[in-house]
C-alpha cells in the first residue's frame, strides 16, 4: 500500500485503493474498528429496553480551526451535546466527511485525531462513516455532518419537551457563555484583532449524566448553541403559562468577551456556545444541581441566572441591574451582523 | 482607571434617579441624537425608570438609518460587476435599496460582498485580490470619517490603485440644525459622544446661541445617560442653556485635533440626502479632487438622489423625533428585523430595531 498524498485527491474517495490507503492510515488508527469481524456495510447495534434518541447536525464552520478547538471537535461535542440535553446517555456516532480536493492530509488527520478523543472523552464510539471527496470549489475545505444515538430512561422522557417545569423552578448554566463566538470570529482572516477568547466547546455528556444520576430536579434542557441564551430562553416560554425572569449580572460573561461585543455591536446574549446548557431545574434541588456541576471541569463557573415566574406568561424578561430597569428579551432575527461604529 | 464598572454602579445609578425625580419638575422632551444612546437607553430599561414628564427621542443619529436608498441602489449594481469585491460594514446589508432589493440579496445572488470592521480589512481585501476592484461603500458620521480618511491616505502611499470609496458619509451639526428648526419641540440634545471625541464640543455652540437648545455630550454606559439628563434639566430648569461635556473621559473640548486634520485633508463638504430630512446643504463628507481617483461616484457616475420612501414606512418621521416606531403602522405587522421595509428596523442601533429587540409588546400595544 503506498503511502497516503501530503493533499486530498477526488481519488480518495473513489471508493477504490486510494480511498482504502485513506482509511486504514487515517480514520481506522484513530476511529478504531467499531466492531470485531471488521467493516461491512452497516453497523449493527444492540437492543436494549431503553428509549432511543436520534439525532443529526452538519458543521460547516469557517474558519475550521479556531482557538479552542476545529470542525472535528465541535462535529463532536454538538451531536452528543443535542442528545445528552434530551437526557439520553450518548452512545453511537456516525461520521461523514465531504472534503474538497487538495485539503492539506495533515490537517484531516489533526481533525479526526480531535474527533477520536472528543468521543472518547464523552463515552461514545464512532461506528460507521463515509467519505467524499468534490473538485476544488465545491465545498468550503471540508464539510462533517454526525448523527447520533444515545439512549434514556423512561422517567426522563419529559425533559425535552419541558412538559414537568413550573413557575418557581430555577434557571442555570454552565458557565461564560460567548467564548465560542467571539473565538471563532476573531480566527477569520479578515478581522485583525487578537482572540480575547478560546472556545467552549466541549462535550457536557459527564455532566449532565452526573446531574441526571444524581437528583430527579431537571425539568428541561437545551444547549446553548446558536441563537444564544436569549433565543432558548425564548423559545422555552414561548406560548407557555408561565415567564422567565433573568437576572443579568448573574450572567456569567467574560469582561474581554463583553468589550469584543461593545465593539462590535453584538450582544453576548445572542452569541453561539458550543459548551454550554441551559438547564430549568426545581428550586428544592437547585443548589444540589449547582454542586454536581461545580465538581465537572465543564460546570465549574457554573451559576443560577433567573427563574420561571407566575406572571408575564410567554415572555423572558432582562433585568438589567441598572435601577430595578429591565428589557424584554426576543428571539435572535436572522442573523447579528457587526454594526459600523 | 476603570472604564465601565463604575459607570453601571447600581448605587449611584439609584442616586442619580432619585435626583432625576427630585428636579423634573416640569414637563421636558430631550432627544438622544446618536443610535448607540438609543441602543443603551433601551438595552438598560432605562426609560421607563424615568418619571412621565421626561420624553427621550430618538435622533438622526444612526447612520444606516438616514443613508439614502439610491445609495444602496448604486452600490448593489456595482457589486454586481464580476470585477469587483465589495466590501461592506455588516449592517448595511439588510438596508432596503430604493429598488426594495438589498445587498445581502444581491449577495445570495452570487455578488462578492464580504463583511468587515473598519477601512482596514476593506484595504487588506485589495492587497490580496489586485486582480479585483475593491468596493467600500463608505458611511458614518464623524467618528468614522478620520478612520476612513487613513484609509485614503494610505491606498495613496502605498498605491492600491484598485480600491473604490463610495462615500454618503456625513457631518451630524447640519441635521440637529435641521431638527432644531423642525416641528419637535426639543428643549435639549443628548449629544453623540463618540462624534464628540474628535469633533470637540464647540461644534455644538450654535445650538444654544441660535435656538437656545442646551447640549450635554454623554457616554454610553447608565451613568453617563442619567447624569447628561440630569445635566439637562437643571439647564432647562435654570433657564441656562449650554454646552457641557459629561464624557470627560473621552471628549476634549477641542477634540481630537489629528484626526480632525486627516479628516479635513481628504474630505470636502457636500450637499447630502439624509432620510427624513432630504438635501441638507453642506452636510455630507465626499473625497477631494486630489483623491478622485479613489471616488466611486466620479468613476461610475449615474449616483442620484431621487428617493422614494418605502409606502407607509415613517423612518423619516422617526428620524425628525416627531413620531416613535410603536406610531408606525408596519411596525411588527410588515416590518421586522428579518424583514425590513425601513432602515430604522435594520441598524442594531437604529430606533425601531432597538424597540423591536428590547421590547415590542411593551410598546406596541
Amino acid at each position: 500500500m503506498p503511502d497516503i498524498d501530503s493533499h486530498i485527491q477526488l481519488g480518495h474517495g473513489s471508493g477504490g485503493e486510494m480511498m482504502q490507503t485513506l482509511l486504514e492510515e487515517l480514520f481506522l488508527p484513530w476511529f478504531g474498528q467499531p466492531f470485531p469481524g471488521g467493516m461491512a456495510d452497516s453497523a449493527i447495534l444492540p437492543v436494549t429496553k431503553l428509549l432511543p434518541a436520534f439525532t443529526t447536525d452538519s458543521y460547516v464552520i469557517d474558519p475550521i480551526i479556531f482557538p479552542g478547538g476545529n470542525i472535528g471537535t465541535l462535529a463532536v461535542c454538538g451531536t452528543v451535546n443535542d442528545l445528552a440535553v434530551t437526557g439520553a446517555k450518548p452512545k453511537y456516532i456516525s461520521a461523514g466527511f465531504i472534503i474538497e480536493e487538495g485539503f492539506p492530509t495533515a490537517v484531516l488527520r489533526e481533525i479526526i485525531k480531535s474527533m477520536a478523543e472528543e468521543a472518547g472523552k464523552a463515552g461514545v464510539k464512532i461506528i460507521t462513516g463515509d467519505t467524499k471527496v468534490v473538485e476544488k470549489g465545491k465545498v468550503d475545505k471540508i464539510f462533517i455532518n454526525t448523527t447520533g444515538i444515545g439512549y434514556l430512561e423512561e422517567k426522563h422522557f419529559h425533559i425535552h419537551r419541558g412538559s414537568n417545569a413550573v413557575a418557581g423552578d430555577i434557571i442555570i448554566t454552565n458557565g461564560y457563555i460567548g467564548d465560542h463566538s467571539i473565538a471563532v470570529l476573531s480566527a477569520r482572516e479578515e478581522f485583525d484583532f487578537a482572540s480575547p477568547a478560546i472556545s467552549d466547546c466541549s462535550s457536557l455528556a459527564g455532566m449532565i449524566g452526573n446531574v441526571l444520576a444524581q437528583t430527579d430536579g431537571v425539568r428541561w434542557m437545551r444547549d446553548i448553541t446558536r441563537g444564544g441564551l436569549a433565543t432558548v430562553i425564548c423559545d422555552l416560554v414561548d406560548s407557555k403559562d408561565f415567564g422567565a425572569k433573568l437576572m443579568e449580572e448573574d450572567i456569567p460573561v467574560r469582561e474581554s468577551v463583553e468589550t469584543a461585543c461593545d465593539m462590535l455591536g453584538y450582544d453576548p446574549l445572542y452569541l453561539a456556545n458550543e459548551g454550554k446548557v441551559l438547564m430549568v431545574v426545581d428550586r428544592n434541588e437547585a443548589d444540589k444541581v449547582l454542586q454536581i456541576m461545580k465538581q465537572d471541569p465543564t460546570g465549574k463557573d457554573a451559576a443560577v441566572i433567573g427563574e420561571l415566574t407566575g406572571s408575564n406568561h410567554g415572555e423572558a424578561l432582562l433585568y438589567t441591574g441598572i435601577g430595578g430597569g429591565s428589557r424584554l428579551l426576543h428571539p435572535l432575527p436572522g442573523e447579528q451582523l457587526p454594526r459600523i461604529c | 482607571m476603570d472604564l465601565i464598572k463604575p459607570f453601571r454602579d447600581p448605587a449611584r445609578v439609584d442616586k442619580l434617579l432619585e435626583m432625576i425625580h427630585r428636579e423634573a419638575t416640569g414637563s421636558y422632551r430631550f432627544m438622544e441624537v446618536c443610535g448607540g444612546h438609543t441602543a443603551a437607553v433601551h438595552k438598560y430599561g432605562i426609560k421607563e425608570l424615568f418619571p412621565g414628564n421626561i420624553s427621550l427621542i430618538s435622533g438622526p443619529g444612526c447612520p444606516v438609518c438616514v443613508s439614502s436608498g439610491s445609495f444602496i441602489d448604486h452600490a448593489i449594481a456595482l457589486s454586481r460587476r464580476t470585477d469587483t469585491i465589495t466590501a461592506s460594514f455588516g449592517d448595511l446589508l439588510r438596508v432596503p435599496g430604493g429598488s426594495k432589493k438589498t445587498l445581502y440579496e444581491a449577495k445570495s445572488r452570487g455578488a462578492d460582498i464580504r463583511i468587515v470592521y473598519s477601512i482596514n480589512e476593506a484595504l487588506n481585501i485589495a492587497k490580496r485580490n489586485r486582480q479585483k476592484r475593491i468596493l467600500f461603500p463608505a458611511i458614518g458620521f464623524e467618528t468614522t470619517a478620520p478612520g476612513n480618511a487613513a484609509g485614503i491616505l494610505e491606498a495613496e502611499r502605498n498605491e492600491i490603485r484598485n480600491f473604490l470609496m463610495l462615500s454618503a458619509q456625513k457631518i451630524m451639526p447640519p441635521a440637529m440644525k435641521a431638527v432644531a428648526e423642525g416641528e419637535t419641540n426639543i428643549n435639549g440634545f443628548v449629544c453623540p459622544g463618540h462624534v464628540s471625541a474628535i469633533t470637540g464640543s464647540g461644534i455644538y455652540r450654535f445650538l444654544v446661541d441660535e435656538h437656545g437648545t442646551g447640549c450635554v455630550i454623554a457616554g454610553f454606559e447608565p451613568v453617563d445617560i442619567l447624569s447628561s439628563v440630569l445635566m439637562l434639566l437643571r439647564q432647562v430648569n435654570n433657564q441656562r442653556p449650554d454646552v457641557e461635556i459629561q464624557y470627560r473621559r473621552a471628549v476634549k473640548p477641542e477634540g481630537n485635533v489629528l484626526a480632525k486634520n486627516i479628516m479635513n485633508k481628504v474630505f470636502g463638504l457636500s450637499d447630502e440626502w439624509w432620510r427624513g430630512f432630504g438635501i441638507i446643504p453642506g452636510s455630507g463628507l465626499q473625497l477631494k479632487p486630489e483623491y478622485e481617483k479613489f471616488d466611486a461616484r466620479r468613476v461610475f457616475p449615474g449616483y442620484t438622489f431621487t428617493e422614494q420612501e418605502n409606502e407607509g414606512c415613517i423612518c423619516g418621521s422617526i428620524l425628525r423625533g416627531l413620531n416613535t416606531p410603536a406610531d408606525c403602522p408596519l411596525y411588527v405587522s410588515e416590518c421586522t428585523p428579518d424583514h425590513p421595509v425601513g432602515a430604522c428596523m435594520v441598524s442594531s442601533e437604529g430606533a425601531c430595531n432597538v424597540y423591536y429587540c428590547t421590547g415590542k409588546r411593551v410598546y406596541s400595544e
